[in-house]
């Protein structure tokens, strides 16, 4: 019941604030402004410098502009746009009359941590309410001043018109819906969907013109007077300390002003703390960096030094195949096996994932007179106001975090690390500080998506139906960034593709065992379910193929009935992604409807040159249904190239579906760099990639040639789509592969040799 | 340090700076130009591409001492009034999801539309894949870039 704490925070707090934000100002009329309109049949304006804020989200001034909070972060999701849009819908603003503007860190909010793609999840519903509280109290306003019912008044596109046919502008309106008491909630109706005039339509995103002309600000674009530039020479190992610097022939160099040590953390190094090394300070970026190279520094080793993650990650397929802790099982799955007329096994190897985002991370910083500024990309901002509050012994109200643009993220920017790092460096120097991280920097200390070995064996009986199904995972857990002690995957991490699988099968066990993180893990688009659904989807074609069974065909079979799937009940540690399974079943009819549809609307089992196939996969995360086919081609030097990708999509209302196409187009990309291309390694607790030459990812030509995105027309809740597109991209194109060469896909990324 | 003129969007602008320091930080940290982007600083990703007399650069990897005369074109430069066909393109095909690559893409393709008026599949594929996009926004870069084209045949 998430949705309704929040809601319920936004009204309460609306309702506070309610006698602090309405009083109108009166200055414009001592200015002597006159009011602009003089129509009183259709009078628009109203005071100029009235505003009329009737809850934390919405305000519309005398001239009827309306400025409307972002309160969640742009990272490329189009969120930006699409909560602004939700709430001018129920309003009915005209969309080109409202400015939206970007919330800083406040809990008065409620959640800005823009991870977990529930932003129009868990949002949708709270700012409809705040919309239309706010449109009944302008019809309210103008039925007072014509002494009419408000059932004869009805907001039209900013204006409210009565049933005569006269009007008044939502600016002529602001001051006087501001001296009305906010309505009981019970009395605020919800448009009917099938009035909604920008939700389920297109728009595009309100940076749009901004981004194409270089005026966006991302998170280096800001300065202040005096800046001083930053950057940064860590350990290579996660956490460690140091042992001695030279800073002489730094010093040297033009424009470096200061050089200095910050504290390492030790390991693990927790979320929240940066990971210390020697900070370099200059006139301007290059110096800085030249400096950095000047430096001569001598670490010292810590607890991961002897980590080499070639020998950890064979150590995690050997130990995957020994019986581990069970976290799911239904009949018996060994007496099953044993049964089985047909046996297939098959192990997966997922290595360390670096997120680099186009933006590096970096932030601007200025702590002065017992107050902090930040201006920096990222994900959580209230994670980041804490943080700071705590590096530098504050009170979080004496810590402003604004909000910049991301330059993309992946949930690598949910970390308040690098903020953290520019604010102890402001500090020391008095003076704002700009912080970068160079892309070698990004690469070689990022948080990691884990490396993951899992083990599946499936068997079909005598009449070719699959009656055993065991599943064994092991991957180093989150919580071993910030807890020495955390080595088993938990039942979050577990419920992301491994024991939320909904296939009917009588026996099925789903074991984990520990693993110890060596280097800081963090979550990556989609999390657990990129490794889960690569070998749950790979495996369950490798079970159409052993059934001579054509892949959809199979996949519908071993579905089941329809029904919900009470995942509770089979493994008491399910994770419905912060939900109940009341708001959100997990409803294998919907799950059927998008392997359907992607059957039809992929022209499946088309006649394609040889070289060339169709692979299928489907999956179920972040609440969100998503069957994915891809098309690929493999040609005689083993080159695979990607000519379609259809996605189809159940994700209920569908909100912005410009931005959900997007999204999965983009999803495609990022997936296949996941497939064929990215991989870290490390040696001896230092990572071996540097930049894009040596960790590799998609670019245009290795990308779809062309997604198409279909989305299932629906009105249900509506649920997230940044991160559901990545898990069944990886399976789809694995089994595509096989189906072109035979050549089955157990590791990634993808080796074809 | 030294002091450089440089004729930056179609200004003389004048500079100091150490003779290796990389155009990029220059446009940046002493001109306040920040729509072109630090990606890799090895001109491995081409977020930071500018042009030097309509010839695209990535300008982490261009010293400020090589510039010399040469016409330096920054996003902030590339239309007057209005937008560049490139741009307006950009924008009917909603291409960028984060937006930060987003400039040194559409350098780049200013660049090979003024090479090839005509760009093929593959032509568009050779002359972007020096530019990476994490958001993976390249279909609808290469439909822009079609769109960019016809529009600047008419």
């Amino acid at each position: 019941m998430k949705t309704e704490t929040y809601e319920h925070k936004i009204f309460k707090v609306s309702r506070r604030d309610f006698l602090k934000t309405t009083s109108v100002s009166m200055s414009g009329l001592l200015l002597g402004i006159q009011f602009s309109c003089t129509d009183t049949s259709k009078q628009l304006t109203g005071n100029p410098s009235a505003v009329f804020s009737p809850n934390l989200f919405i305000s519309i001034n005398g001239s009827g502009d309306v400025t409307l909070i972002a309160h969640r972060s742009e990272m490329g999701t189009g969120i930006r746009t699409s909560l602004p849009l939700i709430m001018a819908d129920e309003l009915e603003a005209d969309w080109s009359r409202v400015k939206v503007e970007q919330a800083v860190a406040d809990e008065k909010y409620g959640d800005q941590n823009t991870d977990g793609s529930f932003s129009v999840r868990m949002f949708f519903t709270p700012l409809r309410k705040a919309g239309a509280t706010v449109r009944l109290m302008l019809e309210q306003a103008a039925a007072k001043e014509w002494g009419v019912p408000v059932s004869e008044c009805k907001a039209v596109n900013h204006e409210v018109v009565h049933t005569s046919g006269k009007a008044f502008g939502f600016g002529y309106l602001a001051e006087k819906a501001g001296a009305l008491p906010i309505p009981d909630e019970k009395t605020v109706t919800l448009k009917d969907p099938k009035d909604f005039k920008y939700i389920t339509k297109q728009s595009s995103i309100v940076d749009l013109k901004d981004i194409v002309t270089g005026k966006a600000k991302f998170g280096y674009d800001n300065k202040l007077p005096n800046t001083k530039f930053a950057v940064i020479k860590r350990n290579p190992e996660a956490g460690a300390g140091l042992k001695a610097f030279n800073m002489d022939a730094a010093m040297k160099v033009p424009g470096v002003v200061k050089v200095f040590k910050l504290d390492a953390p030790g390991f693990p190094t927790n979320f929240n703390k940066p990971l210390g090394g020697v900070a370099v300070v200059a006139e301007n970026t290059w110096a800085a960096m030249k400096g950095r190279d000047a430096l001569e520094v001598t670490w010292e080793k810590g607890i991961n030094a002897d980590y080499n993650s070639l020998a950890y990650n064979a150590d995690m397929l050997k130990r995957v195949k020994t019986k581990g802790k069970v976290r799911r099982e239904n009949g018996k799955v060994d007496q099953a096996l044993a049964k089985s007329k047909k046996i297939i096994e098959g192990e997966y190897s997922v290595p360390l994932i670096s997120h680099s985002p186009m933006e590096t991370p970096c932030a601007l910083a200025h702590v002065h007179d017992n107050i902090c500024e930040v201006w920096a990309p990222v994900q959580d901002p209230q994670g980041v106001r804490k943080s700071l509050a705590g590096a530098l012994g504050m009170e979080e109200k004496a810590v402003t975090v604004n909000v910049t643009l991301l330059g993309g993220a992946f949930g690598r920017k949910s970390k308040p690390d690098f903020v953290v790092e520019a604010a102890l460096i402001s500090r020391e120097m008095g003076s704002p500080v700009k912080i970068l991280w160079t892309r070698e920097d990004d690469i070689q200390h990022d948080f990691y998506h884990f490396p993951s070995a899992q083990y599946i064996k499936a068997g079909i009986d005598d009449n070719n139906k699959v009656n055993a199904w065991l599943h064994r995972s092991t991957f180093p857990p989150i919580g071993g960034t910030a807890d020495a002690k955390a080595a088993e995957p938990s039942g979050a991490e577990l419920s992301m593709g491994m024991v939320d699988l909904p296939y009917a099968i009588d026996n099925i066990c789903c074991e984990s065992q520990d693993s110890k993180a060596k280097i800081r893990i963090g979550w990556l688009r989609s999390v657990a379910n990129i490794h889960h659904a690569f070998a749950v989807g790979s495996m369950v074609d490798e079970i159409a193929h052993a059934r001579g069974v054509d892949p959809v065909e199979n996949i519908l079979d071993m579905l089941g009935e329809d029904r919900t799937i009470d995942f509770k009940t089979l493994s008491p540690e399910f994770w419905n992604y912060n939900e109940s399974a009341e708001d959100f079943p997990w409803d294998v009819a919907r799950f059927r409807k998008v392997i359907e549809t992607a059957k039809e609307k992929s022209n499946w089992g088309k006649s394609l040159p040889k070289g060339s196939a169709q692979g299928i996969s489907v999956h179920r995360s972040f609440l969100t249904y998503v069957a994915c086919v891809v098309e690929v081609t493999v040609d005689e030097n083993n080159k695979i190239k990607i000519p379609k990708v259809d996605y189809v999509v159940d994700c209920g209302v569908p909100v912005n579906p410009e931005r959900i196409k997007s999204q999965f187009e983009g999803g495609a990309t990022f997936a296949a760099s996941l497939a064929l291309k990215s991989e870290i390694t490390v040696k001896n607790g230092a990572v071996e990639q540097h930049n894009f030459d040596d960790y590799s990812v998609a670019r245009m030509t290795d990308a779809p040639y062309e997604t198409a995105v279909h989305i299932i027309e629906s009105g249900e809740k509506p649920t997230g789509v940044g991160e559901p597109p990545i898990p069944p991209f990886i399976p789809a194109l694995c089994n595509a592969i096989f189906a072109a060469t035979g050549k089955r896909i157990r590791q990634l990324p993808i080796k074809l040799a | 340090m030294a002091t450089y003129q440089l004729n930056i969007n179609g200004k003389s602008q004048d500079v100091d700076a150490a003779p290796e320091t990389p155009l990029l930080w220059v446009l940046r940290d002493n001109l306040d130009l920040t729509g072109t982007k630090f990606g890799c600083g090895k001109a491995l990703c081409g977020a930071c591409t500018v042009h030097l007399d309509g010839n695209p650069v990535r300008s982490c990897s261009t010293p400020v001492s090589t510039v010399g005369t040469k016409k330096v074109t920054t996003i902030e430069g590339v239309s007057g009034e209005g937008l560049h066909p490139v741009q307006q393109a950009w924008m009917e095909e909603n291409v960028p999801q984060c937006g930060y690559c987003q400039t040194g893409q559409i350098m780049s393709a200013i660049a090979l539309i003024a090479k090839n008026p005509n760009p093929s599949d593959s032509d568009i594929d050779s002359f972007m894949s020096g530019n990476i996009c994490r958001c993976g926004t390249y279909e609808r870069i290469r439909k822009a870039i079609k769109r960019a084209a016809t529009a600047s045949a008419k």
